[in-house]
């Protein structure tokens, strides 16, 4: 595992990294924090004294888009994160021990660093059938996670599937797969949904807490709030289209071509909480809405299960059939409407009946 | 005001002697006090531009054509819907401080009395009544037992609804650190995918709308067909008895 008091900046300088580019990183990632400039002397700081923060990532059911993801990421640049920020000392996916060599890191990072390293889980466990559905090194995931969460000092969920079960929690989620603060309630997780996260957002939520020390500043569903606290919408390049409503209503119209909104065609910036609309994908060159398509709000929960991604009233599933709020209610004023009708013919039909009896009583 | 209103209602019957006379002088109750309406016919005005343009908000009108900067169709609409939005929430606290504040008739949409036999007695009487079944229907100052209830599990619970889920939904635009997060961003713990939360408060508006559309009908036909004025007196504010 190596010298374990190392602290990030002997490794740093180690690399051949000279100390003008290392204040440079953290001027940069000060920025991209958006925190002060003091900021970027106090990153500076606990990266030259502190010892680098142990971490433990893990995998459940998931897709890895997560780690494809995070490998993207360029600034900081995700070398510098895995090689120099942290110490990972285990990632299934890209460490170079395998076999039991590889499981007996974990439970030396449990003994050694108790309380002190990171648990990054990337997936999360399903627990059907003693959880069977996802056996890792001969055991169910989730023992290993709840072993391996035990000593930790803190949880990152990485992505929709650590944080809301995404798509293998869906309905009817056969194998009763579970986010990972359903699982594991007596630590402190950081959620960082997406699907996958943004490369950029992943290694900014590593750089804080292995500066800081702690997590940062999380709402009410435990989402970092540098990251999480806007929608799409709000911060959307074509937020000035939907003001004016303008709107894309078929894919290859006119709208479409001169960049309307999408919210007509189901877009769901407007429910969606995430950084895609500034800080972007691929090193900021894009996103979904960017290129033509309507945000899918794949870091909300659930959003597998909110009806069609091109449907802005989307279905509604607990009346047991598939139909959108305004079919329902049309249908219920109808239906309403209807016996309103009904009613009001009976009582004027009544209504001279009686007259005509009455007038010819009177006769 | 309800003991009041029973002693009137007993001459009340005594009265169909002098039917024959038109101009005889009918019994009339205060009901409805100036508050109470002016509240009424506020509160029906905002919830039809709520309900207008909510509707055009979730199911959008065609697009606009030219430059963004020369349009704002979406800016007004839901500018509208916020202010009104506004003036329903105030006009709705202070219907509720009213119900403190003024007669037993101000009270009648907080509650009902369902642990009361009689009150059972009087909604099956208002059911006959409705289903043709009764000749004659019983004089009401207040509400009909059956429009009381009504009003309750209809129209103060929706309307309460669409305030907290409309306020949450507000928060959106306004930031997690507004007052009106931290005061119904709770609603997001129910349902962590705000698109719910827009389903729903959409869903909201159609049980608004069959309110209407019942509330609107039973009115104008128990205005006619009973023996009580009913639409009249939410602008005068006084209950005549006609028989």
């Amino acid at each position: 595992m190596g010298a374990a008091t190392e602290t990030f900046y002997s490794v740093i300088r180690r690399q051949g990294i000279t100390r003008r580019s290392f204040h440079k990183f953290c001027s940069l990632t000060a920025t991209s924090l958006g925190l002060g400039s003091l900021a970027a002397s106090r990153i500076a700081n606990a990266l030259e004294n502190k010892p680098r923060v142990p971490v433990i990532w893990m995998h459940g059911l998931e897709c890895t888009c997560c780690s494809e993801s995070f490998i993207r990421s360029a600034h900081p640049l995700v070398k510098d994160a895995v090689l120099s920020m942290i110490s990972l000392d285990y990632d299934e996916t890209i460490m170079a021990a395998a076999g039991h060599q590889a499981e007996a890191i974990l439970e030396e990072t449990r003994a050694k660093y108790k309380g002190q390293y990171v648990l990054a889980v990337e997936g999360n466990p399903p627990l059907n059938d003693d959880g069977m559905f996802c056996i890792d090194g001969g055991k169910p995931f989730v023992e290993k996670l709840r072993a391996m969460a035990e000593d930790s000092m803190t949880i990152v969920a990485w992505g929709t599937c650590a944080s809301w079960g995404c798509v293998q929690a869906a309905k009817p989620n056969p194998t009763q797969a579970l986010p990972i603060d359903k699982v594991i309630t007596n630590k402190p997780i950081i959620k960082v949904p997406g699907c996958p996260p943004i490369a950029e957002v992943m290694t900014g939520v590593v750089t804080f807490i292995i500066t800081f020390g702690k997590l940062p500043e999380l709402d009410r569903h435990g989402r970092p709030k540098m990251f999480y606290s806007q929608r799409i919408h709000d911060k959307c390049y074509r937020r000035p289209h939907f003001d004016a409503g303008q709107f894309v209503e078929e894919w290859d119209d006119e709208s479409a071509r001169k960049g309307y909104c999408l919210y007509k065609m189901g877009c769901k910036g407007p429910a969606t909480y995430n950084a895609c609309s500034t800080v972007r994908w691929n090193g900021g060159v894009s996103f979904p809405i960017q290129s033509g398509h309507g945000c899918i709000g794949c870091s909300e929960e659930g959003f597998w299960d909110k009806g069609s991604f091109y449907d802005r009233l989307t279905t509604i599933k607990q009346f047991g059939i598939e139909k959108n709020a305004d079919q329902i209610g049309m249908a219920a004023a109808g239906v309403v409407g209807a016996a309103v009708a009904a009613h009001a013919a009976v009582t004027a039909a009544k209504q001279l009946t009686c007259k005509r009896d009455g007038a010819a009583q009177e006769r | 005001m309800q003991d009041k209103s029973r002693h009137l209602l007993t001459p009340a019957v005594a009265a169909d002697a002098a039917r024959a006379d038109r101009t005889v002088k009918r019994d009339v109750v205060y009901v409805y006090e100036a508050p109470v309406r002016l509240w009424h016919w506020i509160n029906a005005a905002v919830i039809l531009v709520l309900g207008l343009t909510g509707y055009f908000v979730a199911s959008v009108p065609p697009t606009m054509t030219g430059e963004a900067s020369d349009n704002f169709l979406f800016g007004y609409m839901r500018f509208a819907h916020f202010s009104a939005g506004y003036v329903l929430t105030v006009g709705f606290l202070l219907r509720i401080y009213w119900a403190f504040m003024g007669n037993t008739h101000a009270r009648q949409i907080f509650y009902v009395p369902l642990w009361r036999k009689s009150f059972w007695a009087e909604v099956l009487n208002q059911i006959r009544w409705y289903a043709f079944l009764e000749v004659k229907p019983k004089n009401h100052a207040g509400h009909n037992p059956l429009a009381r209830l009504a009003m309750f599990f209809m129209f103060t619970p929706t309307i309460s609804f669409m305030i907290v889920t409309g306020f949450a939904l507000y928060a959106q635009g306004a930031g997690n650190d507004s007052w009106q997060y931290k005061l119904f961003g709770w609603v997001f713990s129910i349902w962590p995918n705000s698109q719910d939360v827009h389903t729903w408060h959409h869903l909201g508006l159609w049980v608004i709308a069959t309110f209407a559309l019942v509330h609107i009908y039973a009115a104008i036909r128990e205005d006619i067909m009973s023996r009580q004025s009913i639409v009249s007196s939410m602008i005068s504010g006084e209950r005549e008895f006609r028989d």
